[in-house]
């Protein structure tokens, strides 16, 4: 419920300064997310229907809020009584009208109250941070572990029966929670490139708070002023109800539930009306702030480019059928992998098509800008694809077995054992919660079933296996007590506890300093010289590949553009795009001589044309490439390039 | 860890005092006077200047306020001015009731919420989208009216359980457990649905997380992954939920005691206020204050053991 959108609202610096001009722009279209919720729509409409019926009561209502009808008493829902007479016969339709003259007041007051205290403050400490800051914090803090029901007793002792009095109460209560959201949220945007811009342009703090930070603010606060209105409601019919704030035969809807509780025997009907109202306006008042901050988060999510898919899988399918016959000597293979991720528009592809091998023993780069899909398809290979992705056409087979088809449960059995993974980021993938002897060991004993004595000593085995020189000590100690390249080190021990045959490593060193990934690549093909397994190495960085691996495949845009042996590729790459990855290779840099980029940005995922993917950066593209889909041809040598003028470039000494 | 808990209660103590005295002298701005309350109206000036001497009304508020905070060293919570019983013993005998609900509401929305939230993030879809229904319904719906509800199935119409009163667990072991069960009910409602949201959340965010992938890729099964490794990692969170329901329940259980008629510190609050019965009031602000001190207390110390960067730290 108090999950609120945090991410900051960041328009163009110049247009910031001007004016708010930009943040109206977003607040109309935060509007126009609104009126395309129907649910939003509905909530709101109802809660200015229930207004309006308070406000003009003295019009609307069939009868006076306390004229008598005692031959009606207690009557249920009837022609004169729509929803029936209470023990006088009064009208329950009039009196929940007119209820409803005092429970919107009284809402609005204790909103109110909780905005005027929480912007400011909330946005001065967000601010100027500091000593202010800290006390607002001990403050709130301090005000968030009091018993708030203590409080307003002894206010409405102070005040007997005075709505207002407990409802600004009610207010301050609730203003710490608010504090903090606006707190929270004025954090980011004072460090936002259109703040920093107002600040060196001498526009004052004062300036910038109302003209820059409130607006951005003001979004969060309205989804929160929703809840609290729900609170609200809720606290001021208890009071009602406990007699603190309404006296016995009152119409005031917390009244009227208690003198329905004393007919129970007689007719309960007369809890159901007040009760389904409140419930139904503390809904509207919840829901209509969830929708609040759904549209608010679309509202800033950046609008989807434009919205062309790639080839069909189908069509890609019949054209590469016939490339890859026989799988029976590889330890993988993929064959025309195809993932997509769901999205609203429908699926969107993130891998098209791919067909590769990984031989026994081999190490196989998978390399690719980000956005090629290279870790979606060893994830892919894993079954640990996130809930949006799944396979949308084609089949891994593993050892000679299709493993696409298999039930989870039997997949589950490969994990480990045929397959381990070493992912990027080595300190977040160790449980913070568990020693690593404890996490290790647990691996250990599922893959080999050791008693205590021996599981250790196969723990120790292992992580002396990964070269690490006190590893006793390392045993009792928990994951945010070693460095990035001992923790990497440990993963690999992990992803080897099953002696898998073949190992994915996922950008492996990429979080890792320069001198650290030198280590962790060496130990990786001694690893791979030692256990004979076949390494999948995903990575971006050329230099790595060149290290360390056999065979190299270029991913990019989801399709395979190059496929060859390390020294070939390196030598003589056969695509233009590779040759451009190979140029932008700082370690290639010649002194002197600025580093030559591939100009432009690889295509995102549901943006690629259907004619060459890379054709936009290409600087020897011609009109054939724009023609159409692009097929992958095999050239000598069992190596592969996705480039239509590769004859031509070669003719020309260009590749 | 000792250094955590030694700090944190540091750190109270002024706490226990600010909030005392803020209520203190709340309570002296009550319109109505104390003597005037006990002896009625006809009285004569030399009886009821007798009565605010007895009452040391005549003395200076932060007098007043020091005598209370000294009387305090001693265990002294002084004596209601509604009846003259000690107010340690009227917060003793009312304490029972209270606990029994906070306590076993707290456990019992727990192990729901807990379990609902689990369930419903692993298999999200039908039964994650009933659980944010209920939840948000249990919110929505005013607990007094809930209780009513209640009460009107199951003591009027079907007489499974008694609509009101406390029975003490010595008298009646079933009895007890009968008379808890509307009241915990009601109050469960809105916290089975809290807990169970944010269980869910936190079981989602830690599932999605590299180690769980890691130790997925390792080969370890889906009951390990969750029992073990998530849960483990997401009660972090959970246990905050848990303790601000805790606390929330302390005011949860003025409606609850009220509807059911049950003695309890919540009525007595009421009580207490409408009869400007300052000692009570006093001791009852500082009895709740210390009570969601030590839940903080306890919820700090959960925190840090399942923690280990807070513990060794």
């Amino acid at each position: 419920m108090n999950k609120h959108s945090t991410t900051p609202v960041t328009p163009d610096a110049h247009e910031a300064i001007t004016g708010t001009e930009n943040t109206s722009i977003q607040n109309r279209s935060l509007l126009r997310v609104v009126l395309h919720k129907p649910l939003a729509l509905i909530c709101g409409g109802f809660l200015l229907l229930v207004i309006l019926g308070a406000i003009f009561a003295p019009l609307v209502a069939p009868y006076p809020p306390n004229a008598l009808d005692l031959p009606n008493a207690l009557s249920g829902p009837s022609a004169s009584h729509l929803l029936g007479g209470d023990e006088l016969g009064r009208d329950i339709l009039s009196r929940l009208l007119y209820g409803g003259r005092r429970v919107f007041p009284g809402i609005l007051e204790g909103v109110l109250t909780a905005l005027i205290l929480a912007v400011p403050i909330g946005i001065l400490a967000g601010y100027f941070g500091g000593k202010f800051d800290r006390l607002v914090g001990a403050i709130t803090d301090a005000l968030l572990s009091i018993p708030t029901i203590i409080l307003v007793l002894v206010v409405l002792a102070i005040f007997p029966k005075n709505t207002h009095a407990a409802m600004i109460a009610f207010g301050i209560l609730v203003s710490p929670g608010l504090i903090r959201v606006v707190r929270g949220e004025t954090l980011p945007l004072k460090e936002a490139d259109f703040v920093s811009a107002a600040r060196v342009a001498g526009v004052s703090n004062l300036q910038i708070m109302i003209r820059h930070i409130r607006p951005g603010v003001i979004r969060v606060v309205i989804v929160q002023g929703s809840f609290i209105a729900a609170g609200a409601l809720g606290y001021m019919v208890a009071l009602g109800y406990l007699g603190l704030t309404a006296s016995a035969g009152e119409a005031e809807w917390g009244q009227m539930v208690a003198s329905a509780g004393t007919m129970l025997n007689r007719q309960p009907w007369l809890l159901v009306p007040p009760g389904v109202l409140i419930g139904l306006i503390v809904l509207a008042f919840t829901l209509f702030g969830n929708a609040l901050r759904d549209a608010s988060a679309e509202a800033i999510a950046a609008a989807p480019g434009p919205v062309s898919r790639g080839s069909s899988p189908k069509e890609n399918a019949a054209q590469s059928q016939g490339v890859l016959p026989d799988h029976s000597n590889e330890l993988l293979s993929v064959i025309n992998l195809s993932v997509a991720f769901s999205s609203r528009g429908g699926d969107l592809l993130a891998v098209d098509n791919i067909s590769f091998d990984v031989n026994p023993s081999e190490i196989v780069g998978l390399v690719g800008e980000s956005g090629a899909g290279k870790s979606i398809t060893s994830l892919a290979i894993l079954r640990l694809l996130p809930n949006a992705a799944r396979i949308v056409n084609g089949q891994i087979m593993f050892d000679g077995r299709n493993i696409t088809g298999m039930d989870d449960a039997e997949f589950d059995r490969l994990r480990g054992r045929s397959f381990g993974l070493v992912s990027q980021e080595p300190l977040s993938s160790l449980d913070p919660a568990f020693t690593v002897g404890s996490q290790l060991g647990e691996l250990v004993r599922l893959h080999d079933g050791f008693n205590r004595k021996d599981n250790r000593s196969r723990c120790l085995d292992l992580l002396n296996q990964v070269r690490i020189r006190r590893p006793e000590q390392l045993l009792t100690m928990y994951p945010h007590e070693v460095s990035g390249g001992m923790a990497q080190r440990v993963s690999i021990a992990m992803a080897l506890a099953g002696r898998p045959k073949l190992l994915i490593a996922d950008e492996p060193t990429s979080a890792l300093d320069v001198t650290v990934q030198k280590e962790i690549l060496a130990l990786l093909r001694q690893l791979q010289l030692e256990t004979k397994m076949s390494v999948l190495f995903v990575t971006h960085n050329f230099g790595v590949v060149a290290d360390l691996c056999d065979r190299v495949i270029v991913l990019y845009a989801g399709q395979i553009f190059e496929e060859a042996d390390v020294f070939q590729l390196f030598d003589h790459p056969r695509n233009p795009y590779t040759k451009g990855l190979l140029l932008a290779n700082p370690s290639n840099a010649q002194p002197g001589q600025p580093l030559p980029i591939i100009p432009g940005r690889i295509p995102s995922i549901g943006s690629w044309p259907t004619h060459c993917r890379f054709a936009q950066r290409c600087p020897y593209v011609a009109d054939e490439c724009l023609a159409g889909p692009i097929p992958l041809l095999a050239l000598e040598d069992g190596r592969k390039t996705r480039c239509i003028r590769v004859g031509d470039l070669l003719k020309k000494e260009i590749l | 860890m000792l250094k955590i808990v030694g700090r944190r209660f540091l750190v109270s103590l002024p706490l226990v005092l600010i909030v005392t005295m803020l209520s203190f002298f709340l309570v002296l701005l009550t319109p109505g006077d104390p003597a005037v309350v006990i002896l009625g109206m006809n009285r004569t000036p030399a009886e009821y200047e007798a009565a605010r001497e007895k009452l040391g009304l005549d003395l200076p508020a932060l007098t007043r306020y020091g005598q209370w905070i000294s009387d305090l060293g001693t265990g002294n919570l002084g004596v209601s001015i509604y009846n003259s019983e000690s107010v340690l013993k009227i917060l003793k005998d009312r304490s029972g009731v209270t606990f029994s609900l906070i306590i076993v509401t707290t456990i019992f929305s727990s192990i729901i919420g807990i379990g609902l939230g689990i369930a419903s993030a692993i298999r999200r879809g039908f039964l994650a989208r009933t659980v944010d229904f209920f939840s948000l319904l249990g919110m929505a719906l005013p607990n007094f009216w809930v209780a009513l509800v209640l009460v009107a199935i199951f003591s009027v119409s079907l007489r499974l359980l008694p609509a009101i009163g406390y029975i003490q667990p010595g008298t009646s072991l079933s009895g007890w457990v009968k008379s808890l069960v509307l009241p915990v009910a009601v109050l469960s409602a809105p916290a089975i649905g809290i807990i169970a949201q944010q269980t869910r959340s936190s079981m989602l965010e830690v599932l999605d997380s590299p180690y769980i992938r890691t130790l997925r890729a390792g080969g370890l099964g889906r009951t390990t992954l969750i029992y073990r490794h998530a849960l483990r990692n997401a009660a972090i969170s959970i246990i905050t939920v848990v303790g601000l329901t805790f606390v929330s329940l302390l005011s949860g259980t003025v409606i609850a005691e009220t509807v059911f008629a049950l003695p309890g510190l919540g009525g007595l609050a009421v009580q207490a206020t409408s009869r400007h019965d300052l000692p009570v009031i006093q001791g009852l602000v500082l009895y709740f204050t210390v009570i969601v001190i030590i839940v903080n207390l306890i919820v700090d110390i959960i925190y840090a053991w399942l923690n280990p960067r807070i513990r060794l730290s």
